[in-house]
This record gives structure tokens, sequence and C-alpha cells, in this order.
């Protein structure tokens, strides 16, 4: 009986400490911030940056809605609806601007994940410790150029007067291709010259991956008598799925995010056609034309929907990949 | 200590090394293009362009000489440099401070704070209402701090500096504030000296992030005096504004091609010095940790 009694006191006892009135809530936090009072003294200034120069961006994007004029200011400006977005999607412009947006993150995908992969495997297969790291070395480097200096290592390859490609075409008898503005092989330009850029760079995340794997696996299978191709089909490939599948939900994430500095660099009149994406036409509509409110609601439009498609592949990556992308 | 005595083993290193050094290959050629262009003589050029693997050649810095010389390219030297450390310290005075408070999972609000961070990491607006806080309610136009404070806090990095930060021990902390020390003397002793290659590596992530950036000067700083490294190079390469920033003279026996493949390398230096410090900071995987959680 007492014993029942003793393991009841408990139990309420335990109710109690789980369901605390208001009063004593409030008074817990309260010593519970100020016991980290220097941890909030030190929050002061990047919280206010953070409110500043991420959030007052958030409050500003309303114009989207109203006919905005310098004037005025964001606040004061007459509210207008969905205009600046029906005009968007009315315009001739959407469907050029989406799809050119798409063509280019997807390309640089669809080229660009299978030499990545193919890339760190050799890497890794490698045995050549120091020809590796030199690989390793300079395969990364581009990553840290900018689009600047990309464009003037474009130049010297593409260039139609004094381009190395242009050289070889002459000398084989051919006429000069004017490659960055041709509307033929713009695109191509802009692919590849990504996957220049970054597939060394990508690799470290499969590297990684590739490291992890218990390296008594190649040897039960060397043992077995596994050719090193069957080792790398049936070891290697299935070890780094899941960094691919993370790599792929992060991109489609971000299928909207087509490289706005690579093309604003390298994109000219004649190539808009095939090389305008959204941020460019946000940039010119909204800097160049002084169209505020419209560019602002084409870009109001790409963050809503890049959020929703960041969350949706966060969900596929936790399920396919029992990894979270952020 | 991986045996290459069986056959199909060597014909298989070939070939994962035969494709290893193509990929280099093609990674190198186009630098190694504006090299040689930046070297090649006048004459040299005027007879068939830019030689690729002509043997011994002579060389020619004429068109270094010429860039360094014109008072233009120091002037936006010095605004990167200024732009860079400027940059790089805002950063990191922000950064540190985030991350070492989000780094105590003790802290009342700390999941509030983390969601409003990651919120602005998946949500953009858009260039325009940055541009209309920066530009128009800041009035930083030919500001040089429309370039530095904006983009000052990476969320990546501070979660990434966040992680270093958890994994360094309570213990170490603990004996500290039993000595009577309060969080910030903890931060500032114990935790940041345990902390010098994280710092190292984002705040060289961040300079490298300064030195780059093009398109904020392009778009905030129309005065030239205040224009940084990476514009000039722009406007050098495309060679609208030639003339005004290079005082083109053909006795100084340099090509237009020979001064934009200087400048393209000048640009690039700073960039391939600290490189060999990033990168063995980023192979010994510190930075992994950040990528996912």
């Amino acid at each position: 009986m007492s014993q029942y009694t003793e393991s009841w006191r408990v139990e309420r006892a335990a109710r109690q400490a789980a369901k605390p009135s208001l009063g004593t809530q409030v008074r817990r936090l309260a010593i519970a911030m100020w016991k980290h009072r220097w941890y909030y003294l030190l929050l002061i200034a990047p919280l206010t940056y953070y409110l500043i120069f991420r959030y007052i961006p958030i409050w500003n994007a309303q114009i989207a809605f109203k006919e905005f004029y310098a004037l005025k200011g964001v606040w004061d400006s007459p509210w207008i609806g969905f205009k600046h977005f029906e005009t968007f999607f009315n315009s001739f412009y959407f469907s050029e601007l989406l799809i050119n947006t798409i063509i280019f993150s997807t390309a640089k995908l669809i080229f660009g994940l299978p030499i990545a992969v193919i890339l760190a495997l050799a890497i890794h297969e490698s045995r050549f410790l120091l020809f590796r790291s030199l690989v390793q070395t300079v395969t990364y480097l581009p990553h840290f150029l900018s689009w600047v200096i990309m464009y003037g290592l474009l130049l010297g390859l593409l260039s139609p007067s004094s381009g190395l490609i242009n050289e070889v075409i002459k000398s084989f008898g051919g006429n000069p291709i004017a490659f960055l503005t041709s509307t033929d092989w713009f695109r191509q330009v802009v692919v590849l010259s990504d996957i220049w850029k970054e597939t060394g760079w990508s690799t470290i995340l499969y590297l990684a991956a590739l490291l992890g794997i218990n390296p008594e696996l190649y040897e039960a299978a060397a043992v077995d008598g596994a050719s090193r191709w069957r080792r790398i089909w049936h070891i290697s490939i299935p070890g780094i799925v899941p960094v691919i599948i993370l790599v792929t939900m992060l991109r489609l994430g971000t299928i909207l995010d087509a490289g706005f500095q690579q093309i604003w660099v390298l994109y000219s009149v004649p190539v808009y056609s095939v090389g305008d994406i959204i941020d460019t036409w946000v940039y010119r509509s909204g800097i160049l034309d002084f169209q505020f409110s419209l560019a602002t609601a084409v870009g109001l439009f790409k963050g809503v929907i890049g959020l929703i498609l960041i969350l949706a592949a966060n969900e596929v990556a936790k399920r396919w990949a029992q990894q979270s992308l952020f | 200590m991986f045996r290459l005595g069986h056959r199909d083993e060597w014909g298989f290193q070939l070939l994962v090394n035969g494709f290893l050094l193509l990929v280099l290959i093609i990674i190198v050629i186009p630098l190694w293009r504006v090299i040689m262009t930046s070297l090649t003589p006048l004459d040299v050029y005027m007879r068939g362009g830019t030689p690729m693997f002509q043997w011994p050649w002579e060389w020619s810095f004429a068109a270094y000489e010429q860039m360094l010389t014109h008072p233009v390219f120091p002037r936006a030297t010095l605004n990167s440099v200024i732009i860079t450390v400027c940059g790089t310290a805002l950063s990191l005075f922000l950064t540190v401070p985030l991350a070492y408070s989000l780094s105590c999972r003790t802290l009342p609000g700390r999941r509030i704070i983390i969601a409003l961070i990651l919120f602005t990491f998946l949500f953009h607006v858009g260039l325009i209402p940055v541009y209309l806080l920066v530009a128009k309610t800041l009035g930083w136009t030919n500001n040089i701090l429309a370039v530095i404070v904006p983009p000052a806090v990476g969320v990546t990095n501070t979660l990434v500096m966040m992680r270093f930060f958890e994994g360094i021990p309570e213990e170490i902390k603990e004996s500290a504030r039993i000595d009577g020390a309060n969080d910030l003397q903890v931060l500032w002793q114990i935790v940041l000296p345990l902390s010098k290659p994280i710092l190292l590596t984002i705040g060289l992530f961040y300079a490298v992030h300064y030195w780059n950036e093009f398109f904020t000067p392009i778009l905030y700083l129309n005065d030239q005096k205040l224009q940084p490294l990476p514009v000039l190079l722009r406007n050098i390469l495309i060679g609208q504004t030639f003339s005004e920033y290079v005082d083109y003279d053909v006795t100084r026996a340099a090509s237009i091609e020979s001064l934009k493949s200087a400048a393209v390398l000048l640009t690039m230096l700073p960039m391939v010095l600290v490189y060999p410090w990033i990168q063995r900071h980023f192979t010994k995987g510190t930075l992994l940790g950040g990528v996912k959680e």
C-alpha cells in the first residue's frame, strides 16, 4: 500500500514538474535568460545585421503589390494588387525567361554531375598519391576565380580574332566563330564554362563519401575475386548514391538560380533570346529601366517558387537519402 | 600499400591516371593561354598571334609594366585591399559571436534564431528590395560601405563555425567558468585560441568573396576612383573604355591582348597566393560538417 502511495506521489510530482504554472515558467525562463546574458549581448550586433540587411528587404518586397514611387517610399506608395504579376505572366518574355533559366540549370546538373562523379571515382582509385593531390589542387582552383576572371580566360579561348579555339579552326581553313555573341553557341559556352569551373570543387563531397566507405568491403571483394570495375560498381557507387541524391535535390531545389553572375558577365544583346534568365531580367528591368515594382514582383515570384522547391527537395532527400539539405 | 603486381591493376591504373591527366590538361590550357598571351612580345604577336608551345622565345614584361605603372591600377588594387580587409574583419566580427551564441545548446530562443537565419537562407526576395534599402534608404551610393556591409554574414559560414564551436568539449569551458570567467571571457580566452584553423578558413573564404566581388561595386559605386580591381578588369576586358584606363602605346611593345591577359593574371595573383592556405584546410575536411546538418 505504502509503495503504491509512494509511486503515486512520484508520478504526481513528475506531472507537476512537467506542467508548471505560467508564473513559474516565466520565472524559470527569466532565470535561464539571465544566466545566458552574455550570449544575448554577443547576439545584438549580428541580429541587428540580420534585421536590417535580411528582413528589411523582405519588408521592401511589398512593393511587388504596389505602384512604387521613389518619392513616396515603400510604405506610402499605393496598393495595386497582383497587376505586376499579371503583367509578367502575360508577357512574351515570361516563357522565354523561365525556359532559359531551367535549361541552364538542368544542363549544368545533367552534364556536370556525372563528370564530377567520374572524376571523384578516378581520384579515389588512383594510387599515385602525389599526382592525385596535384590533380585535386589544380581542379579545385577555378572555383575560387570570379566570373570576371573567367571571362578573361574565355576570351583567350573564344575571341574570334585571337582566341585559341578560333586559331585552331582557322588553321584548318574554317571561319572563326563568335561563340559569345552567337545564339547557336552561347548556351554551350555557359554550361561548359560552368562545368570547367565547378566540377573539381564538387568532387569534394563525393570524395568524402568514398573515404567513409569501410576499406574491409574492398578487401573482402578482392579476396572473392571481384575485378576493379565490379568493386567500383558494387561498393563505391552505392557508397556515394546518398550524396548524389543530396546534390541532385539541392540543385533541383535551386533550379531557378541559373548562375546570375556568370550570365551577367558573359551575355550581350545579340544572345538575350537564348541567354536571358529571370535574375538578369530583374536586374535590367529594375536597375536600368527603373521598373522597381515589376522587377520586385518577378523576384518575389522566383523567391516563393524557390522556397517551395527547396522545402520539397529537402523532404525527398530526407526520405531517399536519410539526410537533410540544411 | 597496394600491390601493382597484377597486370589488370596496371591497365586499370593507366586508364584512371590517363583520365586524370586529361582533366588536368583541360584545366590548365586556358590558364596557360593567358600566361602565354601576357608574355608575348608585340613583334611575335604581329607575326602570328600567341604561340602555345614555341620554345624558347623572348619574354616581354611590357604588358605588366604598362599595367602596373598606370595610376589607375594601384588605385583599384588599394580599393580592393580596403574592401577585402574591412569586409573580412566585419564578417568575422559578426559571424564569431553569432556562431558562438548559437553553439550554446541551452540558450533560450536558440531554435527561433536559427530558424530566422535559415529562413533568409532559403527565401530570397531578389535584387531590387536590397537595392532599395542600400541605395535609397541608407543612401550608400558611391559609398564603399555598400560593398562591405550587406554581404557581411554568410549563413553557411555561420553554421560551419557553429558546428566547430559545438565540438569544443564542454568540460574545458566549464572549468573556466568555475574559475569565475563569464561567457564572454570563455569565448575570448578559451574558445578563440582553440579555433584558429576555423577562423583562418572562414576568414579566407570571406576574403576570397570580397576580393572577387564585382557586381555590387558596379551596382553601387559609379565613381571610378572607388572601383576595385575586378571592375577595372571587366572594363578593360570589355574594351569600351580601354584608352581611358591604359595609355595604349605601340612603342611600349605590348598588344591589347597582352594587356588584357596581364590584367587577368594580376587580378588572379593574390587568389593564387592564398589558395594553398585555403586548400590545406579544406582537404582536412574542416568544411564538410557545415554542408549538411
